[in-house]
């Protein structure tokens, strides 16, 4: 009878260490006497991942300073929710907690949200990137235009590279991965078509150490500079810091914090200004039915230079044109 | 386009295989010590996991590598502690042991990495040491004679595996204690002692392995660094038939079609790249399915042993 309790206790202890990871929920909480605003989301990889997840919880933040802290806009997350299943019951659990706007983000959780939404008409839904709402009246797809930022940053690679070659390591080839990758790779033959350029593709959104071997195997073909999309890319930055003289290029979030001398450039996605548009809307009354998409033009895409590398000013000329190029419909990052 | 059979390409590929290999061994060789003595540990991944950050959060606070390494270690003993005592003391089902240690081993790592680094950082991992004379041999000098110390640990780790295993009274008693536990005991064996021992060393090489790729292949931790490597390790056991040097075949198998499917990619052969990642994973399946092992899995693997009852 000992051993079975002791047993169990040991079971019952990995069951609470899982939960911390599985969910990591995290209350940006309130005590107000007013009602707050209340937000959730469930994310796929980790708030601080450098990448796609911290940039949605970062403009939460934001936001919720603008508003006046916990008291007025009271934030929740469930964190590294690769398991869709896992996912689909935190969504449904926030909805049912009353929570005014619940957001999916992640492409993986689009077939949940359409289960869930129906059931709680009068919350507000958000998932992406995607530009589908189901026709539901109380869903918000969002999506980034990638491409956009890919193709400035290949601009600049194409400009910086000093080996004239170039490797990307992307995730799974879908999605805003896939765009990114397509915009970088116009960047760089638009600007100069003699640069070879090579890339891989993991088959993992989260197999750092895959995502390590890929860039350092770049690296060993001779390439000068890198990019790539997914959390899984702080691998491929860690392999261009070892290697010491290999730039990188990075996208979704600013990532000179991981290697300063070797960033030169990120695509920043500001979700800011499409969740003040769709909480302005839930008061008006409006739970959904618009896509958003960000862009260069609209504010949503941002290109964070890293002031720890110095970019030479003709090659810096040359990517900010570009950028008023995509902004004005002169160039086509994906045509 | 580069030729695929040009020795740049070639000693790329090899390169990278040594790499990748090397967390792979470490966890395999323990996983197999563990395994002939009865024990299976499926808590692999978790206890690389944790140990795995430990190392990684040694080396951001103090810059020592060495001190990472034995913080490894010593986490890895910890959690082969608790294995035994749970799966040998407490005749706990092995299996469902070892996915509470997997399951604890990844919510503790998280869980830590939150509360005490907070986001992706990198660090200076062991350097490469390059071996004086053997490094400057052509082809093989960059392959073989250019790694850090991890790696020719996990490589001379296979002999020493043998060694012990087929030439020393340890070896037999830990073989024997897999074989027929009640024999060994009626032998002056103690049984427990032997597992405690087998599954303590496979845990502390399970901590070298999560070291190895915090410290030393991506100088960095995530949440869920391993995305199961630590399964892989306890597959390649199979694979190896029980035998260090069939890990080592597996795990170099395993490591070339992983760093052969990045190169062919990298070289822009015209490979979905969806198969190119399926590759390694295709051939394992066809070398595991080929290969017949059964005969040589250890008769009391997965079986508690009782005492006067077996």
């Amino acid at each position: 009878m000992k051993s079975n309790r002791i047993f169990v206790a040991f079971l019952l202890l990995a069951v609470v260490a899982s939960t911390a990871f599985a969910v990591g929920d995290k209350e940006a909480g309130a005590t107000g006497a007013a009602k707050p605003l209340r937000i959730a989301v469930v994310m796929p990889s980790a708030t601080t991942d450098l990448a796609f997840s911290q940039s949605m919880w970062s403009a939460l933040l934001k936001i919720q300073a603008e508003m006046g802290g916990p008291s007025k806009l009271e934030l929740k997350y469930s964190e590294n929710m690769f398991n869709v299943p896992d996912a689909a019951s935190a969504l449904r659990d926030y909805a049912s907690q009353g929570f005014d706007i619940v957001i999916g983000h992640g492409s993986q959780y689009g077939s949940s949200i359409r289960e869930i939404a129906p059931d709680f008409p009068t919350t507000v839904f958000a998932w992406g990137t995607d530009v589908n709402t189901f026709g539901l009246p109380n869903v918000y797809a969002y999506t980034a235009a990638a491409e956009q930022g890919g193709y400035v940053n290949g601009v600049l690679a194409a400009l910086l590279t000093k080996t004239g070659k170039i490797g990307v390591t992307g995730p799974v080839e879908v999605g805003d991965a896939k765009t990114y990758i397509i915009g970088f790779v116009n960047g760089v033959t638009a600007t100069d078509a003699r640069i070879t350029i090579s890339k891989t593709w993991t088959g993992s959104f989260s197999d750092v150490a895959l995502m390590t071997a890929a860039a350092k195997t770049h690296i060993a073909s001779g390439a000068g500079a890198l990019t790539g999309s997914s959390q899984s890319v702080v691998g491929s930055i860690g392999a261009a810091k070892e290697a010491g003289n290999v730039l990188w290029f990075g996208t979704q979030a600013d990532q000179a914090p991981l290697a300063s001398g070797l960033v030169v450039a990120s695509q920043v996605y500001d979700w800011t200004g499409m969740i003040k548009d769709i909480i302005a809307n839930q008061k008006s009354g409006k739970l959904g039915g618009d896509a958003y998409v960000l862009t260069l033009a609209n504010g949503g895409l941002k290109i964070a230079y890293n002031p720890s590398y110095t970019i030479p000013a003709a090659v810096k000329a040359k990517a900010e044109a570009a950028i008023q190029a995509i902004k004005s419909g002169a160039i086509k990052a994906m045509p | 386009m580069t030729n695929i059979f040009s020795f740049e390409v070639l000693s790329g590929v090899l390169r990278t295989m040594i790499a990748l290999s090397t967390p792979f061994l470490f966890a395999a060789l323990g996983e197999t010590f563990s395994q002939l003595s009865g024990v299976v540990n499926l808590g692999v991944d978790g206890i690389m996991l944790l140990a795995g950050f430990f190392a990684f959060y040694a080396v951001l606070l103090t810059g020592n590598v060495w001190l990472g390494l034995l913080l490894a270690m010593f986490i890895g003993l910890l959690m082969g502690l608790i294995m035994s005592l749970v799966s040998v003391t407490l005749k706990a089902q092995q299996g469902i042991s070892g996915i509470g240690l997997q399951i604890f081993g990844l919510g503790m790592s998280s869980l830590l990495f939150k509360v005490l680094v907070g986001t992706v950082k990198t660090v200076s991992g062991f350097a490469p040491i390059k071996i004086p004379l053997l490094g400057d041999i052509p082809f093989f000098g960059p392959i073989l004679f250019r790694n850090n110390f991890l790696v020719y640990a996990a490589f001379l780790l296979v002999p020493v595996s043998w060694w012990i295993l087929e030439k020393t009274t340890l070896g037999l008693k830990i073989k024997a204690v897999g074989q027929n536990p009640a024999a060994a005991d009626s032998v002056g064996i103690n049984v427990n002692r032997i597992r405690y021992f087998s599954v303590c060393l496979g845990a502390i090489l399970a901590g070298v392995a999560g070291a190895a790729l915090s410290i030393s292949v991506a100088n960095l931790f995530q949440d869920n660094l391993t995305a199961g490597q630590g399964f892989i390790a306890v597959a390649l056991v199979y694979f190896g038939g029980w035998s260090p040097i069939g890990v080592l075949g597996g795990a170099l198998l395993f490591s070339f079609a992983t760093s052969a499917q990045l190169w062919l990619q990298v070289l822009g052969i015209q490979v979905p790249a969806s198969l190119a990642v399926m590759l390694p994973y295709i051939l394992t399946i066809i070398v595991l399915t080929i290969s017949v092992n059964r005969g040589k899995q250890p008769a009391a693997l997965n079986k508690q042993f009782f005492r006067g009852e077996n």
